[in-house]
């Protein structure tokens, strides 16, 4: 076989073909094995295919952990469908396993019936001991739940590739692309474009791409001429809002949306970071594009990277640093710092679960106490949280709205889910963007008429100081972190100004204009109401929808501003007469809320590192809606 | 002071900042602020100093931020009548680089104490003089915490008694010079307070030098370290004590010139008995030099007992700057693709649902 052309490869489809709504397929194996490479080339089919997709990659935190090890095992799922979906999916339909540690760590999420590729190869005596089997699971009858498809992919791909000279070792690491073949044949997906991204991957190295073009199509005529598949699958297009789409991460909307941020406002953007999991790859993106005006500084630490920020929006830049948990914690003093200073500021924090290092590749919504009060003194900061990784991209815009019109630090709680989770994306037309450019001083503005400029004068309706740049003549001026007089910004003491300053500050994050949350209450006669805030849309979303299904009614909210709250929450709040509140934490923001409304919010929660799966929430919330029916009048 | 030509291009730490013809006097650069520090403080005169000094930069005033950290000397910037940001405990150095990056047109000063620079901002300080990035950091060394009422520094003498330290520090000190030199910064010199010319002179050279310029500056605290400098003050001993250092003459001192610096092993630097020594043995001074163990051999000389104290301009190399560089990159990329927002959402794979 030749594969100098690029023709797609073609199904004479003796199989059967079934039609179905949505796949769910987990590709696991080794971290060395290419998972997550092979997911997102599935992933990119099931773009250009036209399906609606989210995924949830999944890797340990170790570069190179123990191969062959359970904690070695990195796996990535890809929900399909032909209508909008809101999770990843909470169970894999289609396992496909690498190895026995990936077997062993993902079977259990496998419903009964579900199907499981194995690569036999690797069921070797010594690699099953290493995991702890005791038998040979693909020969005895733990598997007989599901429907086992045994492929020694090692062997086969070594085959494939005997003609081009590679040696064993790296014949076999294209096992991956071989595994991608045969779920591509499996579920008709267009393969054009993994064949044209592997040339181009490899431009460099023709052999090597050679070799994973001959294994990719190994593993679609495996599918083809042997008669292990009696059945392949279609799942249509999704019938999404008509428009142009592409392919998006959390983590890569968020660059976006600070690049556009800068177009926006017109300000040069200066974007302080430490390197960060899973926050990297923002600082990463951001640095391709310094065209953009864009100055990235990769400091000596997280402190500096937000000093650094702060100090270019001292001189007029739109300032931003990006981190996780352990960073915040780091970078609160210089938070503060800004509080007090009053000058904008976008602190993205892609959370992970803590505490202290906690699980760097995993999420968690933990920080938003951090964010809120995880600071000296009365402190208030601004929280955006983003719903979906598409939504990162507008969270950004809106982030940098608030920092600017308002001249404050504002916290961009993102997390590991949406970081690297992907979906498809609306593209924006920039024309459509907001405006987001500011006014500087120019003028003398004293109250007293003494000519001088006083930095803590205020905006009659914002509450914002004016924000005069180093270099404009006339308005020299000394800020700092010690109490302002206000309105002159002098150093005070006075125990009246504090009180008076420390409250201005606290009026003025409260008193920043959010669009009210909207209630999707569809039957309009729901008591019980699912609440969330952050990456819980999906599975929170999703959950609302079976529950519909079952006929029970449920409305849902979701929270994108949580400091300030939007203005209708305590009436939306008090109009239930339950509120279930999903947080992958121990109940930060239903500690909030109760504090605030005085509504006994029935606090859900989950620290597991991995999202919500839309079944546990969709029996929790049953449970509710069931035994509150007969409790009219609980409130 | 003129730049010195290393075949680069001799760009002066202010090229970029506008200047005035008329840059005022001392007084223009005085704030309406009551300046607080106590009675006989030598960050007055060091303050004056500056405030005589800046005019002749000649450059406008709304031009030039002094960024500061936590602790006495860090009150500086509220007596200035210029931009001014009193920051983070330590962290003016890592501030002051997100400005200086952003903004060529200013003139950023830098102004910390031995506690806020080597203590808790220790690490903002050593990476911002590895960077070189365009600034003059004005360290005022008094060695010991005065905001706090009379702690050691990390530059105190070893079995010094302080509040935190009744039965004596056991803290190595810190010899700021070396530590600068050791982290390859491009600018180093040393003045004391009472010094107003030698002060003005490294100002100078160090405002005109692109790139970190350390300056060093003994700084009497006559509450809680009292005349921890005297004997660089005294009359009688002053000279034998003091090696001012001139670029291109030998490094000699004393009263009569009776203490010559000359090489010893290991590359080091050491006193000896001028009469003791061939003229072409003892060394001539050229902060050029682009290897830092020069500059750190002299600064080796103070054992901190202030036997021999150079002072002056240690060393004055240039090397291409942290910002200058970062500039560069943003406006080489602006100039290779316009920057096209929309291209860049839409990206390379994308598909339509009609
Ligand atoms: S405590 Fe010392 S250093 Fe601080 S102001 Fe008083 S005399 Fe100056």
């Amino acid at each position: 076989m030749t594969t100098d052309d690029s023709t797609a490869l073609r199904a004479s489809r003796s199989t059967e073909v079934t039609r179905l709504e949505r796949v769910v397929v987990r590709f696991a194996g080794d971290s060395g094995d290419g998972m997550q490479l092979t997911g997102d080339r599935f992933t990119s089919e099931a773009a250009a295919f036209g399906n609606d997709l989210a995924t949830l990659p999944n890797f340990p935190a170790e570069i190179r952990a123990p191969q062959g090890t359970l904690p070695g095992v990195s796996s990535f799922q890809l929900h399909f469908a032909d209508y909008d979906i809101l999770t990843p999916g909470d169970r894999p339909d289609v396992l496909v396993a690498m190895n026995p540690a990936a077997l062993k760590s993902n079977i259990g999420d496998v419903p009964r019936g579900g199907t499981v590729i194995v690569n036999t190869d690797e069921f070797t005596s010594r690699n099953l001991t290493k995991v702890g089997y005791e038998s040979d699971p693909l020969s005895d009858e733990s598997l007989e739940p599901y429907t086992v498809h045994h492929v020694a992919m090692s062997t086969l791909t070594k085959g494939a590739l005997e003609s081009t000279g590679l040696g064993k070792k790296d014949a076999e690491r294209a096992k991956n692309m071989f595994a991608l073949g045969l779920l591509s044949w499996m579920y008709h997906r267009p393969t054009e474009g993994t064949e044209r991204f592997l040339r181009e991957k490899f431009a460099g190295k023709p052999v090597l791409a050679e070799a994973n073009v001959l294994a990719f199509r190994a593993g679609w005529n495996y599918g083809e001429t042997t008669e292990s598949f009696a059945t392949t699958y279609e799942v249509a297009p999704a019938s999404l809002p008509s428009g142009t789409y592409r392919q998006i991460t959390g983590n890569l909307a968020l660059a976006y949306g600070i690049l556009a941020a800068g177009q926006q406002s017109e300000l040069p953007v200066m974007f302080g970071s430490y390197p960060i999991t899973p926050a990297s790859d923002v600082l990463h993106e951001i640095s391709k594009h310094k065209n953009f005006g864009v100055t990235t500084f990769q400091a000596e630490d997280e402190i500096a990277s937000i000093g650094a920020a702060l100090g270019a929006s001292y001189g007029g830049a739109l300032g931003v640093t990006s981190t996780s948990g352990p960073g915040v914690a780091l970078k609160s003093e210089t938070v503060g710092f800004g509080v007090m200073t009053e000058l904008p500021l976008i602190v993205i924090d892609v959370q992970r679960g803590g505490p202290s290092t906690g699980l760097p590749t995993k999420t968690e919504q933990a920080d938003l106490l951090q964010a809120m009060h995880g600071r000296n003194g009365e402190s208030p900061v601004p929280i955006v949280a983003p719903a979906s990784p598409g939504d990162c991209f507008d969270a950004a815009l809106e982030a940098a709205r608030i920092a600017l019109t308002y001249r404050t630090p504002v916290f961009l709680l993102s997390d590991g889910a949406i970081a690297n989770g992907s979906e498809p994306w609306l593209i924006p037309n920039v024309e459509t963007l907001p405006d987001l450019r500011v006014n500087f001083a120019t003028e003398p503005n004293a109250t007293d008429g003494s000519g001088e400029f006083w930095p803590y004068v205020r905006d009659t309706e914002t509450l914002a100081r004016e924000w005069a740049l180093p270099g404009t003549p006339d308005l020299q001026h000394r800020i700092g972190g010690l109490e302002k007089q206000d309105g002159a910004g002098n150093i005070s003491y006075d125990p009246d100004n504090h009180e008076r300053m420390v409250r201005l500050r606290q009026a003025k994050i409260d008193g920043i204009t959010v669009p009210e949350a909207t209630v999707d209450d569809p039957t309009g006669d729901a008591s019980v109401l699912a609440l969330g805030w952050g990456s819980t849309y999906g599975p929170i979303g999703a959950a609302c929808r079976r529950v519909r299904a079952a006929g029970l009614p449920i409305a849902q909210v979701h929270l994108r501003h949580l400091n300030p709250l939007p203005a209708n929450l305590g009436e939306i709040l008090a109009a239930y007469d339950r509120v279930v509140l999903p947080e992958m934490n121990l109940g930060q923001l239903a500690q909030l809320l109760r504090a605030r409304y005085l509504v006994d919010i029935i606090s859900h929660t989950k620290v597991a590192g991995q999202p919500f799966k839309a079944e546990e929430l969709a029996d929790t919330f049953t449970d509710i809606i069931t035994s509150s029916n007969g409790k009219e009048g609980h409130l | 002071m003129t730049a010195i030509d290393l075949g680069l291009p001799a760009l002066g730490g202010l090229d970029d900042v506008p200047t005035t013809e008329e840059p005022g006097k001392a007084k223009d650069y005085k704030s309406d602020q009551e300046v607080r520090w106590c009675p006989g403080c030598g960050d007055y005169i060091v303050l004056n100093t500056v405030q005589s000094f800046l005019p002749s930069l000649g450059l406008k005033r709304e031009n030039i931020v002094f960024v500061s950290g936590i602790g006495c000397s860090s009150r500086f910037p509220y007596y200035m009548n210029t931009y001014g940001m009193h920051s983070i405990h330590g962290r003016a150095p890592a501030i002051a680089t997100g400005l200086a990056t952003s903004r060529p047109d200013l003139s950023v000063w830098v102004v910390t104490g031995d506690g806020d620079a080597l203590s808790i901002g220790g690490n903002h300080l050593i990476h911002t003089l590895r960077r070189n990035v365009n600034l003059t950091i004005l360290l005022f060394n008094n060695r010991i915490y005065g905001l706090t009422k009379g702690q050691y520094s990390p530059t105190s003498d070893q079995g010094m008694v302080t509040k935190s330290t009744p039965m004596g520090s056991v803290d190595t000190p810190f010899n700021p010079i070396s530590l600068a030199l050791g982290a390859e910064a491009t600018f180093v010199g040393r003045a004391l307070d009472s010094d107003k010319k030698g002060l003005s002179e490294v100002l100078g050279a160090a405002a005109a030098h692109r790139g970190s310029a350390l300056v060093e500056i003994y700084q009497n605290c006559p509450i809680f370290n009292d005349g921890a400098f005297d004997v660089l003050k005294d009359k009688d001993e002053a000279a034998s004590r003091l090696i001012p250092l001139r670029s291109g003459e030998p490094v000699t001192f004393g009263p009569q010139g009776e203490y010559a610096v000359v090489r010893s092993g290991f590359g080091g630097l050491e006193v000896a008995a001028t009469s003791e020594v061939a003229t072409a043995d003892i060394v001539t001074h050229d902060p050029t030099i682009d290897d830092p163990a020069y500059a750190f051999a002299l600064s080796r000389l103070d054992d901190q007992t202030l036997t021999h104290t150079p002072t002056g301009i240690f060393r004055q190399v240039q090397r291409p700057t942290y910002d200058d560089a970062a500039r560069e990159q943003v406006s080489k990329a602006r100039h290779d693709k316009p920057a096209d927002l929309q291209a860049v959402l839409t990206g390379n794979d994308t598909w339509t649902v009609s």
